[in-house]
């Protein structure tokens, strides 16, 4: 068990090396001149010799990167260009408000979703299933700023129960920020909704269909017990990786929800930076996610690992 | 959902013929194992393409009786028709404003109102069609020849190249596939050509995973030890002996990738980095118009909003269909 977890680290961390090296090929590489970009086509050569030389970026570049690589493991993120201050300083509070929407999404999306999967197996091929799998299927595929407008237009244009922006003006107490926050979580309730209730649902029909089941409930248990005792405890595992896994998904999906509700989080600083063509904090925020995202497939794993016990004890022999 | 009503509806004639030529059957190695290599590759082949014609046909009958597949294509042609002619169809100028109808309400003469350069919302629904139309089924498709022959590669010689090419594919995927192609695409400037380009090269490292799969386990079946025997080149092999048996794989793959990639060029176009302006495009338009939502210009964006769900949706209920038939 804990080579399992050593070894399930390493990968990962082989995994964030390789990442962070993509990441730099693209935002340091592939731009070209950063200088030209940032002072643009009318600016004097000598110039953009001058400002690239003060951005580091005419040194070669593997110095370039063990600079931006060694910089970040002292918790130095770069200097944004637009800003002209620190990333650190712009990046974790817009981190921690992309994840106070991002619980609200998940607190929603949770119980919901293993609620219509479980409810789509019991009743499996008949009309609540049907329609639960092609609500989810339709709601899942959607981009989320389409389903935002839609929702904005509805129940912020139309109905007046939210307001248009997701940005509570300051000294807003927690219950009323919650209030600015469900209509921006519900467009990425409904892309993870799918995903989860799929799994649910199958992990569900496997339970069902297994022989222990089938035993309950020749044995007489009472059906409630059945479902809850036999079937969800074995039904609802495989849906935890999925729900870890969906985390990075809902990160990506935070872009667009922020920049459409003006919210002031990672996904709108991205945007921001990369609009301006400010690269060092458009490569952390992106280095970010990735971390956020290996963060919770690790865990996933672990936590699949730690409850499954068939697993247990097969690294245990 | 459809899955089991469509297998269900045709489970007779499909189990009534597949008993007599069902390939897997005689790719069974007890049952080609009975006749010399030779000779038993000549007959396998012989009754593979008799067979698979025979359950393609019956693949066909099946998505015909599905809704969701008629649903779907309904939906789905006519946005190709728009796409096609939708300059033709439109009632007004998709590009050219009027100079007296600034963002006005949907009435008689504009179904879905005008936008806030006075253009006819309608139009530039019908037209936006066209360009997201053209690129993400290019991006698709370079994204499944690429992850076909990734995944060929990968699976049929295993070993250092699979394992280092497998890490890659991991370190991209850590990230979401928007991200990805809003970091490649930020850094070299929008353009259709490199969104196409963009969206095939991460899509290709997704699909080769599946395709990489499905090769695993035909690699080590007899038809293709016979070809081995045959001495026929690896690349014979790969694309001649391997690939019309994953073909199955791989067209789901394409149509549920066709979804991820309309769903990733609205996206960017959204952000600013997709189709660019003023060529008429659903994503580039709501992102043009939304924040004009708080003075209530609804139309603007709603009805591009609209036509993107519409056409994901149809192209999802597609690809699910697909899915349901081919992968049984």
């Amino acid at each position: 068990m804990p080579r399992y977890i050593l070894k399930r680290l390493g990968l990962a961390l082989l995994t964030l090396v390789l990442l962070s090296l993509i990441i730099f090929f693209a935002g340091s590489v592939l731009p070209g001149n950063p200088g030209r970009a940032i002072l643009g086509p009318f600016a004097s050569q000598q110039a953009v010799q001058i400002l690239n030389h003060q951005l580091g970026v005419d040194r070669p570049l593997v110095s370039q990167y063990w600079t931006w690589v060694t910089g970040i493991l002292h918790g130095d993120l770069g200097t944004s260009t637009q800003f002209h201050l620190p990333v650190s300083t712009l990046l974790f509070p817009a981190l921690g408000r992309s994840l106070k929407l991002a619980l609200v999404a998940f607190v929603i999306v949770v119980p919901l979703s293993i609620l219509g999967g479980v409810l789509a197996a019991l009743y499996r091929g008949r009309f609540v299933d049907r329609s639960i799998s092609v609500t989810g299927l339709s709601l899942t595929s959607v981009p989320e700023f389409v389903s935002g407008v839609v929702l904005i237009v509805i129940f912020a244009i139309g109905l007046k129960w939210f307001p248009v922006t997701a940005n509570p003006p300051p000294g807003t107490s927690p219950l009323g920020q919650l209030h600015y926050l469900i209509l921006p979580a519900i467009p990425l309730v409904f892309v993870l909704f799918g995903y989860i209730a799929r799994m649910a649902r199958a992990g569900t029909i496997e339970a069902l269909d297994s022989d222990y089941v089938r035993t309950a409930v020749l044995k007489g248990l009472p059906e409630s017990v059945v479902i809850r005792r036999h079937v969800l405890r074995n039904s609802l595992l495989p849906t935890i990786t999925v729900i870890a896994t969906q985390t990075g998904y809902l990160i990506g999906g935070l872009v667009v929800v922020e920049t459409l509700f003006n919210y002031p989080g990672l996904g709108r600083l991205i945007v921001t930076a990369a609009n301006n063509k400010d690269f060092p904090t458009l490569e952390a925020g992106v280095l970010v996610i990735g971390i956020v995202y290996l963060g919770a497939t690790l865990i996933a794993d672990i936590l699949y690992t730690v409850l499954n016990p068939r697993i247990r004890y097969e690294q245990a022999e | 959902m459809s899955d089991e009503e469509a297998i269900d509806g045709a489970a007779t004639p499909v189990a009534a013929k597949i008993p007599l030529e069902d390939a897997p059957a005689l790719r069974d190695p007890a049952a080609v194992g009975l006749v010399p290599a030779a000779a038993g590759g000549v007959v396998v082949v012989g009754t593979l393409d008799g067979s698979s014609g025979t359950i393609r046909r019956e693949n066909l009958r099946l998505l015909l009786h599905s809704p969701a597949f008629l649903i779907g294509t309904v939906i789905l042609l006519w946005w190709i028709v728009c796409a096609l002619f939708g300059k033709t169809i439109a009632p007004y100028n998709p590009v050219a404003g009027s100079l007296t109808a600034f963002n006005e309400a949907p009435s008689g003469a504009h179904w879905f109102g005008t936008d806030s350069l006075g253009r006819d919302v309608l139009s530039r629904v019908i037209v936006g069609a066209r360009e997201i139309l053209i690129v993400t089924p290019l991006a698709t498709l370079l994204g499944t020849v690429l992850g076909t022959s990734i995944g060929l590669i990968q699976g049929y010689f295993r070993g250092r190249v699979d394992s280092f090419s497998g890490r890659l594919v991991d370190a991209v995927l850590a990230l979401p596939i928007v991200i990805v192609a809003f970091l490649f695409v930020v850094a070299l400037g929008p353009s259709a050509p490199t969104l196409i380009i963009v969206i095939g090269l991460v899509f290709g490292l997704l699909i080769s995973r599946t395709v990489r799969t499905a090769v695993l386990q035909e690699r080590d079946l007899d038809y293709i030890a016979a070809a081995r025997l045959r001495d026929e080149s690896n690349t014979h092999i790969m694309f001649v002996e391997i690939l019309p048996n994953v073909f199955g794989p791989i067209l789901v793959e394409f149509t549920v990738r066709l979804g991820y990639a309309i769903f990733t060029v609205a996206t960017l176009s959204f952000l600013g980095f997709g189709i660019q302006p003023p060529t008429p495009d659903w994503g580039a338009d709501i992102a043009n118009s939304y924040q004009y939502l708080g003075a209530g210009y609804w139309w603007e964006v709603l009805f591009p909003a609209l036509a993107i769900a519409s056409l994901v949706v149809a192209i999802n209920l597609i690809a699910d269909s697909i899915e349901a038939v081919v992968i049984q």
